[in-house]
């Protein structure tokens, strides 16, 4: 049986209703990353915050970069995060402060930030932007021909990068001894 | 036609709210770790905005996932550094608090 075009007694189209329920899912794990004291915590709405954005990348067509997010974000990224907070949290820690003195003068500049970003994006004319409800233009195949076609270079410099950060974060988190041990 | 999911402006407002959000995590937290997962709050709301122009601009079609996914891979050597950083600093300050690392102020 298909679905119905429009959700019934709601009059919302199902891409609406579901960019609705992931921007908010997005907005609020975010906002609770920011404002939680626990760190633990934090670090799992990162997680929820980092599935829902993959959802609204599905939503607008780019499904490869969907499942990347959650490979590298949620995969390891956060994980990678998660340990970092078990190796670093004494339990003092949480106890105490969580934000800086500055917290007030960063609140208000992150509303002015976003004020900003509300006046520029009100005020700049964009044009005709089509959006096909299914990827017609390519989907994977055309991020596959512009990442190897002209932009190949950039894909190898990131394999470089890689690489030197796997290195570079070996050599940073080894104990010091070892490191010294290593260099005689 | 929908209303909300087929127009560029919704998209946009959501990646600039969450850039916000980010951007005061970073200034306002004391945890050297919160102050990192703001940080990926941030690129995740740039990443948005690249796929929603990408979406939404014929001329851009391959190219804002493309600039994504590199996003995605620096993000991941951003974070595989700083973590470590962080741990090695751990490891001689015993306080994950920026505000506790003044060495250089004194």
């Amino acid at each position: 049986m298909p679905l119905p075009p429009t959700i019934p007694f709601i009059g919302l189209t199902w891409a609406d209703a579901l960019f609705l329920l992931l921007g908010g899912v997005v907005l609020g794990a975010a906002t609770l990353v920011v404002l939680g004291r626990d760190i633990i915590r934090n670090g799992l709405f990162l997680i929820l915050s980092f599935g829902a954005l993959a959802g609204i990348y599905v939503i607008l067509g780019a499904a490869i970069v969907a499942g990347a997010q959650v490979l590298v974000y949620i995969g390891a990224i956060s994980v990678l995060i998660l340990f970092a907070i078990m190796l670093t949290q004494s339990k003092a820690a949480p106890a105490q402060l969580t934000f800086q003195t500055q917290a007030l003068p960063a609140a208000l500049a992150a509303l002015l930030l976003g004020a900003l970003f509300a006046i520029a994006l009100g005020s700049t004319p964009w044009g005709a932007t089509v959006f096909a409800d299914t990827p017609a233009a390519g989907g994977t195949s055309g991020v596959a021909a512009t990442l190897f076609g002209p932009w190949l270079l950039a894909f190898e410099a990131a394999s470089a990068l890689i690489l030197a950060a796997v290195i570079g974060g070996i050599y940073l988190a080894a104990k010091v001894a070892d490191r010294e041990e290593e260099g005689e | 036609m929908s209303l909300i999911a087929g127009h560029l402006e919704p998209y946009l407002v959501l990646s600039g709210l969450l850039f916000s959000i980010g951007a005061f995590g970073f200034l306002a937290r004391r945890n050297a770790i919160s102050m990192l997962m703001s940080v990926e709050l941030m690129l995740n709301a740039v990443n948005l905005a690249a796929i929603a122009f990408g979406a939404f601009v014929p001329e851009l079609a391959g190219e804002g996932a493309s600039f994504a996914l590199l996003v995605i891979a620096v993000a991941a050597a951003e974070a595989t550094v700083g973590l470590a950083i962080v741990i090695a600093i751990y490891r001689n300050r015993k306080t994950p608090l920026v505000d506790e690392y003044d060495t250089m102020r004194q």
